[in-house]
């Protein structure tokens, strides 16, 4: 176990450093830089451009920059972001916040629906219910998030005006009942899809379990159908769901770009979005390196997750 | 704070308040009472949107526009200007000129008097030590100013005392007094003992002597500000100041059309929203002219270019107002120049443009560009097909550029359209001038000033190793004399006509083609009072001490 972990650490590592290379060439080889919004602001001149960056030693050879930021990274300093110099981790701790909330309750209603209409359209597959659940993911999974945020403010906030337009609270108030109000809209429309990605997998997972001989056996056995149901079935179908649940982790923290823009939710996918908008390459690459950990740290809860429950799983 | 410049309204301005806040139903309750408190303390509370995130808070450092609407509610300049372009003292006593002796004769000397009674957001008075500190700290070799124009003249500042300071100019600069009008002073204290002045702990908790006090910021939603009830001049009227971040320009206009914003700031309003903006309940709407103006511009060192007549004939083919009509729903105006229409600088008289596709023909035939075999004119081996460039994913220009595509190719000229992202178009392409043309929103002013020295002057194109912003590499000997002699005159009535004369040579010469002066929608709820726009300056707040509630 400890050999495995070890190796998974090490092959991390490498991985890293890979993603960290690419994505430093991919932002710094395009041509242009973080200095070229400045270009039109009334009375700038070539001179103080180019003085600015030589300020901020923006004009040092690439593979030196590289390395500088590597040296850094690897004490742990992440860099300061060229918008506010904030140190990187701090901005993303500011941001991370509202993302867990949302994606957090969005994420909590998406599992809790999803499961259980891929449960009940699998026992009931080829009935009116499962045609209509699947009608209808396939019909949510098309939907932009864009289109569907703003006509979901057309309608509660402009129209019935029963829902603020977005944001996550009200300035000068914040109560939790405020933060509640303004989380309905951004969270129900980010767990529509969800919803639908959801109860499609759990539905094919219970059907593969439904068709198992130990299912049979049970069944067979004159258990109660809702012990099969229980204890056999859902048991064994949630097994995959702990994988899609590892690879979730990212998302949950790495924000929804679009619907935190259409609901001004201030989270960490505005906080991308913002930075490569504004060329902030170390916010960026900060951005970068802390989803590649997710991905990595969530893809390895998940296996340990699964090897804890499945016994049939052994890790070494 | 001086009772005599406030306003102490009388009974019967009072009542009227009242009467006014009773009808309008839709202000909040809070600001109710704060007319019938006669604005003695500071209520209720405003929110701005922007659809940019202000984040540098050190109005010297390096920063965009929306930047600025903190900086005006936080820190005062010497002095600033109103819409009109009038200088009006805020720090300073009275506005240095020629006639009360603030500046000599020869623009070399300045003398500026203080206020005594103004104090810091921390409580530490306000000195001639701070603005002498701030003019320093923009020309400092380790500090990323972001502008040194100006102050790179300025010798021998001298702190006469507390309330008085002089300098000399190391030559005359007229548009000195301009950038003094946007130059916020900043506490020296706030800078003692730090190594680095680019990462002070004042540049992400700003210490002004402004109307409003940094109170905190949510990075990525929005900034609080509080009101400085300790401030020397009039206001502020509200207690609190919200700046709001929504970064769409369509959920901006919802949050105004719902109230979540009650004023629509910074990018403000887009034009096609304008006719219904004007239909909703309880909001005001209006169009105000900007100093940027939208143009199609030449790389004059193009061969397609050198002829005068070929620019000429292009102006000819371009039907403006069918551009300003269809695409910007007709709000933005026309021009002939870069100078705005509200400038005391502007030249009404220039000849107007004419839309007229055959004079257009008429001209390239008269100067020898004969169609070649795939109808495109042709001279000397010379082509007359070009490229033109703006940033990609800016919709509006996109169509535009098709508009002006489809109107060449009807007089025979070839024009290609390649765009660009904004870091690549904005970045060596544009600085380096290695376009073919450009369509461009410029605001080549600095605030009233209309000295144009660092675009125009052959001196200032970067493509010929100079300093400034001269795309176009335009030279002219003319100009640059022009330019010199306006630059060094300090009587506003003296460089008028030389700046007449500018604006006429340039729509002389097309360098580029003058299309529209942008304008801009602004828009408010019913009851904030004492907004306005002020064309002189970039961003809503510059007047924000006086905001309150009817």
């Amino acid at each position: 176990m400890i050999r495995y972990l070890l190796l998974r650490f090490w092959q991390s590592i490498v991985l890293l450093f890979i993603v960290s290379l690419i994505g430093f060439m991919v932002l710094n080889l395009a041509p242009g830089g973080p200095l070229s919004q400045y270009t039109l602001t009334p009375g700038m001149t070539k001179e103080a451009l180019d003085r600015i960056a030589e300020q901020m030693g923006l004009n040092r050879p690439l593979p030196i920059q590289y390395l500088d930021w590597l040296w850094n990274m690897v004490q742990g300093d992440w860099g300061n972001s060229y918008r506010d110099g904030r140190p990187v981790l701090e901005v993303i701790n500011r941001h991370l916040f509202a993302t867990l909330l949302l994606m957090g309750s969005s994420t909590l209603i998406s599992v809790v629906i999803g499961t259980w209409i891929g449960i009940r359209s699998a026992l009931r597959a080829g009935t009116v219910f499962d045609y209509a659940t699947t009608v209808a993911a396939m019909v949510a999974l098309s939907i932009p998030t864009f289109w569907f945020g703003l006509i979901a403010i057309y309608t509660f906030s402009l129209w019935l005006g029963w829902l603020p337009a977005g944001n996550m609270y009200t300035v000068g108030n914040g109560s939790l009942g405020d933060y509640a109000i303004h989380l309905i809209m951004p969270s129900m429309v980010l767990a529509l899809v969800n919803v639908a990605v959801w109860s499609r997998y759990m539905r094919s997972a219970t059907l593969d379990v439904m068709s198992q001989d130990f299912v049979r056996t049970a069944k067979a056995k004159g258990l109660a159908p809702r012990r099969v149901l229980m204890k056999h079935i859902v048991g064994n179908a949630l097994v995959p769901m702990i994988t899609l649940a590892g690879l979730q982790l990212p998302t949950l923290l790495g924000g929804a770009l679009v619907t935190e823009t259409v609901f001004t939710w201030p989270g960490m996918g505005r906080l991308f979005l913002d930075g490569l908008g504004y060329n902030d390459y170390p916010v960026v690459m900060g951005l970068l390196m802390f989803s590649a950990i997710l991905v990595l740290v969530g893809n390895l809860a998940a296996d340990l997750l699964v090897a804890l429950v499945d016994p049939r799983i052994r890790l070494d | 704070m001086t009772e005599a410049t406030r306003f102490t309204p009388t009974r019967r301005q009072a009542l009227l308040l009242m009467g006014a806040a009773g009808v309008t139903t839709l202000v909040p309750s809070l600001s109710g009472l704060g007319a019938a408190r006669a604005q003695e303390t500071p209520s209720g509370q405003i929110v701005v949107g922007f659809s940019q995130e202000p984040t540098v808070f050190n109005p010297h450092l390096l920063h965009i526009e929306v930047d600025e609407g903190v900086h005006y509610a936080v820190f005062d300049p010497l002095f600033d200007v109103d819409p009109e372009g009038n200088f009006y003292p805020l720090l300073a006593t009275e506005v240095p000129t020629v006639e009360n002796g603030g500046i000599s004769a020869d623009g070399l000397s300045w003398k500026v008097t203080l206020r005594d009674d103004v104090t810091w957001h921390d409580g530490t008075p306000f000195t001639a030590e701070d603005v002498k500190f701030t003019l320093e700290l923009m020309v400092d070799p380790d500090f990323r100013s972001w502008r040194r124009t100006g102050h790179e003249h300025v010798q021998e500042l001298t702190v006469v005392s507390p309330t008085e300071i002089t300098w000399k100019m190391a030559k005359p600069f007229a548009p000195y007094a301009s950038i003094l009008a946007s130059t916020f002073i900043v506490p020296k204290h706030a800078f003692d003992g730090v190594a680095d002045k680019n990462e002070a702990p004042f540049n992400s908790a700003p210490i002004g002597t402004g109307a409003f006090k940094w109170k905190e910021r949510v990075a990525g939603d929005h900034i609080e500000l509080e009101a400085n009830t300790e401030y020397f001049g009039d206001g502020p009227y509200l207690e609190r100041l919200v700046l709001k971040y929504i970064p769409d320009l369509t959920v901006l206009y919802t949050q105004f059309k719902t109230g979540d914003i009650d004023v629509a700031g910074l990018q403000w309003i887009t034009p096609d929203n304008y006719e219904e903006a004007q239909t909703l309940e309880g909001k005001e709407v209006q169009v105000v002219g900007t100093a940027t103006f939208e143009s199609l511009t030449f790389n004059m060192e193009r061969p397609q270019f050198q002829d005068l007549k070929v620019r000429q004939a292009l102006y000819h083919a371009l039907d403006k107002q069918a551009i300003i009509d269809a695409l910007y729903y007709g709000v933005p105006q026309p021009t002939e120049t870069y100078m705005p229409k509200e400038s005391f600088y502007y030249n009404a008289d220039l000849p107007k443009h004419e839309y007229d596709p055959e004079k257009a023909k008429a001209l390239l035939d008269e100067a020898g560009w004969a169609p070649g075999a795939d109808g495109i004119r042709e001279k000397d081996g010379v082509r007359l097909a070009f490229t033109n460039s703006t940033t990609s994913g800016n919709h509006l220009r996109e169509q535009a550029q098709q508009f002006f595509q489809q109107s060449f190719k009807d007089i025979g000229v070839e024009m290609t359209i390649s765009n660009l992202p904004p870091a690549v178009m904005w970045g060596d392409y544009w600085m380096l001038s290695q376009f073919d043309s450009v369509v461009v929103g410029l605001n080549t002013l600095t605030g009233p000033d209309p000295d144009t020295s660092d675009y125009f002057m052959s001196t200032s194109s970067a493509a010929k190793g100079g300093a400034g912003q001269n795309t176009w590499v335009y030279q002219n000997p003319e100009v640059d004399a022009l330019l010199k002699q306006g630059g060094e005159l300090v009587s506003p009535e003296e460089r008028r006509p030389i700046y007449l004369k500018i604006q006429e040579i340039m729509r002389a010469d097309l360098p580029f083609l003058p299309i529209f002066q942008y304008a801009t929608i602004r828009g408010w709820k019913e009851g904030v009072t004492g907004y306005e726009a002020n064309i002189n300056n970039r961003i809503d707040t510059w007047n924000v001490r006086s905001w309150r509630w009817a």
